[in-house]
């Protein structure tokens, strides 16, 4: 099936089979490999895209579906030469060590700032509860998402 | 997309969010020669009052749900519920009937559509028909929709009076499965006796579970503990946990007892 699918603001087609996985066309016909497959059941979160606006996961529905929609992944983060304010903040606060999961956990954390710019722990750690993490204990990724968080309000405007 | 769904009849699945069936499919638990994505039928997303009941979408994601202002004016259970589904990725894509028409025995959606007594309108090319959620929910994910034929709306009662409820779940993590999960829901008269009683019952048998001896000891009393104790005790007479990874079935047992006490303790107390 042709399928177009607009991908951090560029219009990506392609031809694919019903039955293929919007994780596995992103990564592997687009070519796009900072989504990640973590577990492919659903439970872990590195597959995660921002989906029509919101985050959701890649492996958990088909490339067809994703046919006329806009996809924000971890590669349309940075705005040209500028890494997003999220970006900047993990590499500060250290949010990460494999880095496997963290494509999927800055786009939830870059998510929520856009509705709650200061968030609580417990409202960050529920915001990322979808998103596993082996290495850090959450801790570092917690103060990242906080400190992007004051950064873009201290920039005067939020990212998108 | 209804002539579609009758042409490929047994063979179909309708694939609303996908959050169950997907994962299922990847297991090879569930092997549809054909999926009908409703997705684009943007008309089914809705949950909004209609008259006596709210009329949840075939479309409308948990997170729509558990965002909807008053919610809880209209069914505590289900706010208490609603932030509740699997996690924050999950309720985005997941829709509530969808999760209802699974029939997942660990599923927390019926056990709170059994508890309001919610009626399931299922439609096919041949017209709508409306089916209690008792009647609708067979057995081990198993449903009472014909080939053909899918679940449109689930219509939840809005009780004219003062009515409570609530949603404890006992779970390992976020994300995973119920241990156990017992939904409550109590209406008043106007003496402030127990008029109506709902408690369902999730991952403590083949399917989801009324308790409904438990619920008749409740109606027509004042509510207190020591009524509420012996509530959890019929509840947990009443259901049929088995042994597996998230513990022992005399455990799960004891908690069914323990939250419907406390669930109904909840229902009393934060009661509108």
């Amino acid at each position: 099936m042709q399928i177009t699918v607009k991908i951090n603001g560029t219009d990506y087609e392609g031809d694919v089979e019903p039955r293929l996985l919007l994780i596995d066309f992103i990564r592997s016909q687009v070519g796009l490999t900072g989504t990640h497959i973590g577990c492919d059941t659903s439970s872990c979160g590195a597959c995660t895209v921002i989906f029509n606006g919101k985050p959701m996961k890649s492996c958990t529905m088909f490339a067809v579906q994703a046919d006329g929609t806009e996809i924000g992944t971890v590669e349309g983060l940075k705005q040209g030469a500028n890494l997003h304010p999220i970006q900047t903040a993990f590499h500060e606060k250290h949010g990460l060590q494999c880095e496997f999961c963290t494509p999927g956990m800055m786009l939830v954390g870059a998510s929520l700032l856009e509705t709650n710019p200061n968030p609580s722990d417990d409202e960050v750690r529920w915001a990322i509860s979808g998103n596993i993490c082996r290495c850090t204990g959450y801790t570092n990724i917690v103060a990242a998402i906080q400190e992007a968080g004051r950064s873009i309000a201290t920039a005067g405007g939020s990212w998108s | 997309m209804l002539a579609k769904l009758a042409e490929v009849g047994e063979e179909g699945r309708v694939l609303a969010g996908g959050q169950s069936l997907i994962p299922m499919m990847k297991l090879r638990l569930a092997t549809p020669s054909y999926l009908v994505d409703i997705n684009k039928l943007t008309d089914l997303a809705y949950v909004r009052q209609d008259n006596d009941h709210l009329a949840v979408g075939a479309l409308a994601r948990h997170a729509e749900i558990a965002e909807l202002e008053n919610l809880a004016d209209f069914s505590p259970v289900m706010a208490d519920v609603a932030p509740s589904i699997a996690d924050p990725l999950v309720r985005n894509r997941g829709t509530m009937c969808g999760s209802v028409a699974h029939c997942d025995p660990e599923g927390d959606w019926n056990s709170v559509m059994l508890a309001v007594g919610a009626t399931v309108v299922a439609v096919s090319a041949e017209g709508e028909r409306t089916i209690t959620i008792d009647d609708f929910i067979v057995d081990f994910f198993t449903n009472s929709l014909q080939a053909g034929e899918m679940v449109k709306e689930v219509r939840v009662p809005i009780p004219p009076g003062r009515k409570g409820g609530a949603y404890l779940k006992l779970h390992r993590k976020v994300g995973d499965y119920a241990t156990v999960g017992v939904a409550t829901h109590l209406e008043f008269d106007d003496a402030g006796k127990i008029s109506k009683a709902g408690i369902g019952l999730t991952s403590v048998g083949p399917h989801n579970l009324r308790a409904a001896e438990a619920e008749a000891a409740l109606v027509g009393q004042d509510p207190g503990e020591e009524l509420f104790d012996h509530a959890g005790e019929l509840a947990a007479a009443s259901c049929e946990p088995a042994s597996d990874v998230r513990g022992p079935a005399k455990y799960k047992r004891a908690v069914v007892k323990e939250y419907t006490k406390r669930g109904l303790l909840k229902a009393a107390n934060g009661s509108n």
